[in-house]
């Protein structure tokens, strides 16, 4: 029987870790959680602070998440840590400028200006071809 | 020497233009690698949710999370756009908006209205102009695109579907095959599309800390911000890539051009040299 348990850190822009673990211990958003080989499945919001790993060798390595979700099957630990700090609040309140953002966006006229420039700078390349077919007559003249 | 002058000045401004071009070309491919070690690193995210979700709906298979419910009726499609902020990429955001408008026309004409959420300056300019109703938007996403940027107008989204103000959401972007080619792509976010992995059931449960229903609601939003993310990142290797071979056609343009102007300069400078000697002999005949 094996007395490890296999354990995945990720989060949405990288894998932190990946490999064998004698224990894992998270902090859940109900307690501290410690978790051996052939635990109960088991899934929890996870608070922010640090997840350790107990690897076989006796060596013990430290993450620190900022909240997330972890994972427990008989044989396997996944932890899908979040990169952002958050909370209902923190992501109404980033709901709240995107809108703005849109708004902003909306009310801003740089977009017929730019609509204009591209049609000035067009005029201008028109006028600079028709007059290299100029030369380019007089050339083969 | 008729326009030798001219023709010089010429032959030197398009080879800055050259310059700035083959520039903007290198920079480009050694951008093409940096966001593609990026979306390499997004996988094995992508993996475990999707795995997480997998056992949870396994464990739950009787409880329904409105996200994985489609509605009869569909009265309003929302769209979330991923475009560039800058130009000179080809038809890159142009495609893109094509395949939109068509698939906007079509919802229009069944009756639905559409609402976009754009990420990225260009999409909000376009959409802005004809009029399309913008609920969210975010830009500047840089080289390194942070998930906590798209978190607030992936938000509004997922509001109005719960709300269901809207009833269908698709997500479009430029799928990166290769860099030869970017392909425009739209694809239903919500309702989550069925997955079809049917293992043996196994009737087991989850311990839930808090609850089954506010962790699996957590799940499938950190799942749908992974899939923005993802797009976005595609999105972003695609800008590169169009934008080197838009560069590189425009380099080898210009260097058409300075062939063909220095031609023109040749032969007008020979032209008046010829003029010159016959000048001067007609002259000497004279004598």
């Amino acid at each position: 029987m094996k007395h490890t348990i296999q354990c995945d850190i990720v989060s949405a822009q990288e894998e932190i870790f990946s490999g064998e673990a004698s224990m894992v211990f998270a902090t859940g958003s109900v307690g501290e959680l410690g978790i051996s080989p052939r635990h109960a499945p088991l899934i929890t919001q996870l608070k922010p602070g640090p997840v350790r790993v107990k690897q076989p060798d006796g060596e013990e390595a430290f993450f620190f998440v900022g909240g997330g979700i972890l994972e427990v099957m008989p044989h396997l630990v996944t932890v899908l840590a979040d990169t952002a700090v958050r909370a209902d609040d923190l992501d109404e309140a980033a709901a709240v400028r995107a809108k703005e953002e849109a708004e902003r966006e909306l009310a801003d006229q740089t977009g017929e200006i730019e609509v204009a420039e591209a049609q000035a700078r067009l005029l201008e390349a028109a006028a600079q071809l028709r007059a290299l077919q100029q030369l380019r007559k007089k050339g083969a003249r | 020497m008729a326009g030798g002058k001219e023709i010089t000045t010429k032959i030197r401004s398009i080879e800055n233009t050259r310059k700035v071009t083959s520039a903007l070309e290198m920079v480009s491919a050694s951008k093409i690698r940096k966001s593609q070690d990026l979306m390499a690193e997004t996988r094995p995210y992508a993996k475990m949710i999707r795995r997480v979700m997998g056992h949870l709906s396994k464990a739950r298979p009787e409880y329904r999370h409105p996200f994985t419910m489609g509605r009869e009726q569909t009265n309003k499609v929302g769209y979330i756009i991923v475009s560039t902020d800058r130009g000179l990429c080809g038809g890159l955001n142009t495609n893109l908006f094509k395949m939109i408008l068509a698939d906007m026309a079509e919802w229009k004409s069944k009756g639905a209205d559409v609402s976009a959420v754009t990420l990225g300056k260009k999409a909000s300019a376009f959409f802005k102009n004809i009029k399309v109703d913008i609920a969210a938007h975010a830009s500047d996403l840089g080289e390194k695109p942070q998930i906590e940027d798209l978190i607030g107008s992936i938000k509004v989204m997922l509001d109005a579907y719960r709300k269901e103000e809207i009833d269908l959401v698709y997500i479009v972007y430029n799928r990166f095959e290769n860099t030869m080619s970017q392909k425009p792509v739209l694809e239903q976010l919500l309702p989550l599309p069925e997955t079809d992995d049917d293992e043996v059931q196994d009737i087991w449960d989850y311990i839930y800390e808090p609850d089954a229903e506010t962790l699996l609601d957590t799940v499938i939003t950190r799942y749908i911000e992974a899939d923005v993310y993802h797009a976005v990142l595609e999105n972003l290797a695609s800008e590169h890539a169009a934008r080197m071979i838009a560069m590189k056609n425009a380099t080898e343009n210009a260097g058409e051009l300075i062939d063909e102007l220095t031609l023109v300069f040749n032969k007008a400078r020979q032209a008046a040299i010829t003029q010159e000697i016959s000048e001067i002999v007609g002259g000497a005949a004279a004598v």
